[in-house]
């Protein structure tokens, strides 16, 4: 099928979408430009719709295929995101290559963005004129279909990458579980009463973190990272580092000698909030999936010093291994769920509310801590000294929240968190709590109800946003108290009120390495840092990347039940491609031509999907097509022009450009 | 029987082209046994009225070096073009616009301005050449500068292009040798629109230099970069070489000297925008992911014109500054100040 052979025969079908494109484009003016105007360049028909996409819409189209011969079909609608396999799927009934089809987006780049009407209008002709020059160029392409691998890969043990894990895993299907602490169990594994049931968080999670680990189908790879990605929705490579451990995991039976005998304590900065000690060699907590303890090397004397040894020693089975080395394990797998979670803000950029500055101001994990009974204080709630009980405590929402100089967004666990540990206080210390709030934010099942129970347990509430927290009395009743200077708005006046502890309810934040690991496997992220889904509502746990899905606070504050539901509806759409055996793939694809190539090597280190290929003999490169994902970058790179992409060809693009400028007319261009 | 007639015209240019034919030693000899020469300004006496008298179609073989900088330079190339049965782009300026064309980053005006009213100028009456001048003999004219550079083949129909600046010696004797082969009977013309005289790869094809995965950390000019291994890639070195993007033709005789490819032999085959692909492809073997990094390697690119588009410009999809096209320009009649 050729162009310069047989004048195409092209159909413009303009879309009102009800009123979003109709609202700001002329979509008539536009229907009856297109056929009077473009009719040099092969347009035979235009139609406007109220609908394109609904079935009438289509069908429509499927008719003029049939009837009229149409051999190229552009739809002006919204974005091909939306709606490009709908009428390639509308070409294809009627026996038209789907590739003949392009989609001209005048919702989201022209009726959307603009409100002029007349000028949009004239936009959306130059956006048709682009897809007509381009649909004439484009070639009838096969969809290629590929196998997928029935592995998955999980990122992240905490709560929503343990339940999306067991939910694969149930399925009969094998999972890799990494986690780069050396256990399961996220932040989840540090809280005492989850809200607002006050289940203790370790009776409800330790089981599903056991199941997660004695499950056959699960392999467990705990205090290991992923290093690279390689590959594509069905088969990806992925590289693992496991960290050593220094211990020989199938030979340590986690009876826990070596930790009894380890002389060195060090500050638990990690799991008790830096509240309490571990020792060097360590598990995290008692409950820690896997049993196996890892050695702090940085902390460790033999390690510094050459000498000590008595975790080896001592050890009943000979595990001790100080000659570990990192290693680095390939697992091919068809498809990754990111559960990668949150990071706490920290309460010290907050420096008007004293923490770290002023002793008793807590932060929320660590009186999380604190209030657990295998906690640091054995769950009593005290001052700093580590034994005097607090008369009064004052919690802060918002710290670090909705606050332009922190974030701006609200991470949505803060309030019911605050609530929770109202209660604690209250029921612990019988100790006078105020609770500082701007709004109170408590929308889910059974939330509000416990705000209601927390105000008839005698809770204080203060409606504002705290100025600050200082020790600088002004009266004898402030003395040797931490003040809480705050603009009380229901009454209407500034308030200062001593209290002996302050608790600040710290807000989550994208893990500190969130970009990177976005760049990692290839997926969108916002410019705060949380996952970017592929749709914000009607598919929360899909990236833009195929076979990769987002589940838990990766993608946003949450709280455990929302997680929870997102591991699982990951997992379901993971079963779903496994169960399906094959995934189709546009045959967008990027290929040399052996005579242009000079094998000058510009594009042999740039391909993510390692699909290049440099033959030193004849010094040319070549393209595995069953590697090429079509991501354009070697196209785009090569400085030769001699890589082609098929779908991008030069001839496609320029032809686009072409008719999107084609009202301007340089004076002698 | 007589010979069949040769031409070759020398519009915006340096003259270089018309000494690299010269340099083609006693090929010339060839030249003269196989063609009459009908107009060849530079090697023997013509007037253009000569050209003017004879028969369209006329001349068998003209090669055109320069851009099109004038209004006649432009009456010219319509002239041997109606007169020429193969007009053949010869040399950088008349293929793509090459060093001249370098003007249209600057309007008109602001050309005449700094050729004519800089410090630098030695014009103590101020002159500013007018197209018509009185003179008591009457009224003299000089041709009126167009608004920007053009290549040939935007002025005028082409039938083949040569690249090179110029186009190498050993190119020109084979490319004679064709036509006098076609002459002959002895070989076929290449397809309309061809790029004749260069190879259809890229300088690398030709160049010496081993190559490996490139990972750029910096750019450096190269006499910077001491010493220069010999062996090894410039561009791995550092060296913005243009080679990867320009057309094979050459023998890669300046990487084979240690200097970098600056681009005189014009996109290679499959390049839209020499420069364009130039980005492209130094951008993506940077190697670094922080902006400030990105930004302080690009720095060592201090004229990325200069880089990219020395030889180019006029015939890159932007053809020239916004500022130089007609609507914004001024001719040089308007431009006051004489």
């Amino acid at each position: 099928m050729s162009a310069e052979t047989k004048k195409p025969k092209v159909g413009v079908y303009v879309c009102h979408c009800g009123t979003n494109i109709s609202h700001t484009v002329d979509v008539e003016q536009v229907r009856d430009w297109a056929e009077k105007t473009l009719g040099a360049e092969g347009v035979v028909i235009s139609r406007d719709y109220k609908f394109m996409c609904s079935s009438l819409g289509q069908e429509l189209i499927e008719k003029d295929i049939k009837e009229m011969g149409l051999d190229r079909v552009v739809v002006a609608a919204c974005s091909p995101h939306l709606h490009e396999m709908t009428f390639r799927g509308a070409s294809k009934r009627a026996g038209l290559n789907p590739y003949l089809t392009e989609l001209a987006s005048i919702r989201e780049q022209v009726s959307w963005v603009h409100t002029d009407k007349e000028v949009a209008t004239e936009k959306a002709k130059a956006v048709v004129a682009g897809a007509v020059e381009r649909v004439v160029q484009n070639e009838p392409l096969e969809d290629i279909r590929v196998p997928i691998h029935p592995d998955t890969l999980v990122v992240g043990g905490g709560i929503a990458g343990i339940q999306a894990a067991l939910e694969i895993a149930n399925a009969g299907f094998k999972v890799y579980l990494v986690e780069r602490e050396p256990s399961i169990g996220g932040h989840m594994a540090q809280f005492d009463k989850t809200f607002p049931t006050l289940d203790c968080a370790a009776c409800i999670l330790t089981p599903r973190m056991f199941e997660a680990g004695m499950h056959p189908n699960i392999e467990l790879l705990t205090w290991s990272e992923v290093t690279n990605v390689a590959g594509y929705v069905g088969n990806f490579t992925v590289t693992i580092k496991k960290k050593p451990r220094y211990v020989i995991e199938e030979l340590c039976t986690g009876c826990g000698i070596c930790v009894e005998k380890c002389p060195k304590k060090v500050v638990d900065d990690v799991y008790e909030a830096g509240l309490g000690y571990r020792k060097v060699v360590y598990t995290p907590f008692a409950q820690a999936v896997p049993k196996y303890p890892v050695i702090d090397a940085p902390n460790c004397t033999y390690f510094q010093k050459g000498t000590c040894k008595a975790c080896e020693k001592f050890c009943p089975t000979n595990a001790i291994d100080f000659n570990q080395k990192e290693e680095f394990i390939n697992v091919e797998v068809g498809n990754i769920i990111l559960a990668t979670g949150y990071d706490l803000f920290d309460a010290r950029r907050v420096s008007n509310y004293g923490y770290g500055r002023l002793a008793n101001v807590f932060t929320s994990i660590e009186f999380e801590r604190m209030c657990n009974a295998a906690g640091p204080t054995s769950g009593n709630i005290v001052l700093r000294d580590g034994k005097t009980q607090p008369k009064s405590v004052g919690i802060i929402h918002c710290v670090g929240s909705r606050d332009k100089n922190y974030n701006n967004y609200c991470s949505s666990i803060c309030c019911m968190q605050s609530l929770k540990f109202a209660h604690l206080v209250k029921e612990r210390t019988g100790a006078t709590v105020y609770d500082f709030y701007i709004d109170m934010r408590t929308p889910m099942k059974a939330y509000d109800e416990f705000y209601q129970r927390v105000m008839d347990e005698g809770t204080l509430f203060v409606r504002g946003k705290v100025a600050q927290v200082t020790n600088a009395a002004r009266n004898e009743h402030e003395e040797g108290k931490l003040i809480i200077q705050v603009e009380d708005t229901l009454a209407g006046k500034q308030r200062r009120i001593p209290v002996d502890m302050v608790v600040l309810s710290t807000g989550m934040e994208p893990r500190h390495d969130a970009k990177e690991t976005s760049h990692l496997f290839g997926i969108g992220c916002s410019s705060d840092g949380w996952f970017t889904e592929k749709h914000p509502k009607l598919d929360p746990i899909s990236t833009m990347t195929e076979g990769i899905m987002i589940a838990g606070t990766a993608t946003g504050p949450k709280d455990i039940p929302a997680s929870v539901a997102q591991g699982a509806a990951a997992a379901a759409r993971v079963l779903d491609k496994i169960l399906q055996k094959e995934v189709v793939l546009e045959p967008i694809k990027a290929s040399v031509n052996q005579e242009q190539c000079s094998g000058c090597r510009i594009c042999n280190g740039l391909c993510p999907y390692n699909a290049i290929l440099f033959h030193e003999d004849r010094m040319v490169s070549e393209i595995n097509p069953a590697l090429c994902q079509g991501c354009g970058t070697c196209v785009a790179a090569c400085p030769a022009g001699a890589i082609n992409g098929t779908g991008f060809s030069n001839a496609q693009i320029l032809a686009q450009i072409d008719g999107l400028l084609m009202d301007v007319n340089l004076a002698g261009a | 029987m007589s010979k069949p007639k040769f031409a070759m015209y020398w519009s915006g240019s340096c003259g270089g082209c018309e000494i690299a034919v010269i340099n083609i030693h006693e090929k010339i000899l060839d030249v003269d046994a196989n063609f009459d020469i009908a107009f060849w300004p530079v090697a023997m006496d013509a007037k253009v009225k000569d050209v003017e008298a004879l028969e369209d179609g006329a001349i068998l073989l003209t090669l055109w070096n320069g851009s099109i900088r004038n209004e006649e330079n432009e009456h010219m190339a319509h002239l041997l073009r109606k007169k020429s049965k193969i007009l053949v782009a010869f040399g950088s300026c008349a293929t793509e616009g090459c060093i001249p064309g370098l003007a249209n980053l600057a309007p008109l005006h602001e050309i005449f301005d700094v050729a004519f009213h800089t410090i630098s100028t030695d014009n103590p009456q101020g002159i500013h050449p007018q197209p018509v001048t009185k003179v008591p003999e009457g009224e003299i004219s000089i041709p009126l500068m167009k608004d920007r550079v053009y290549t040939l083949a935007q002025v005028v129909d082409v039938d083949y292009y040569m690249p090179g600046c110029p186009p190498e010696s050993h190119q020109i004797a084979a490319v004679i040798d064709l036509v006098i082969q076609v002459l002959q009977g002895k070989a076929e013309l290449p397809p309309k629109g061809s790029v004749i005289g260069a190879g259809g790869s890229t300088v690398c094809e030709e160049c010496p230099r081993k190559r490996g995965v490139k990972t750029i950390k910096a750019f450096h000019r190269i006499q910077e970069v001491a010493p220069v291994d010999p062996d090894i890639c410039l561009l791995e070195q550092g060296v913005p070489c243009n080679g990867p993007a320009t057309r094979s033709g050459c023998d890669a005789r300046c990487p084979n000297v240690g200097a970098q490819c600056i681009g005189c032999y014009g996109p290679a085959e499959g390049v839209i925008d020499y420069g364009a692909r130039l980005v492209t492809a130094f951008a993506s073997v940077i190697d670094a992911t922080e902006p400030e990094e990105i930004e302080r390697i690009l720095d060592g690119i201090p004229d990325p014109t200069g880089q990219f588009y020395r030889f180019n410009l006029a015939d890159s999809l932007f053809r020239a500054s916004a500022s130089s096209f007609k609507k914004n320009g001024q001719s040089p009649a308007k431009a006051s100040g004489a």
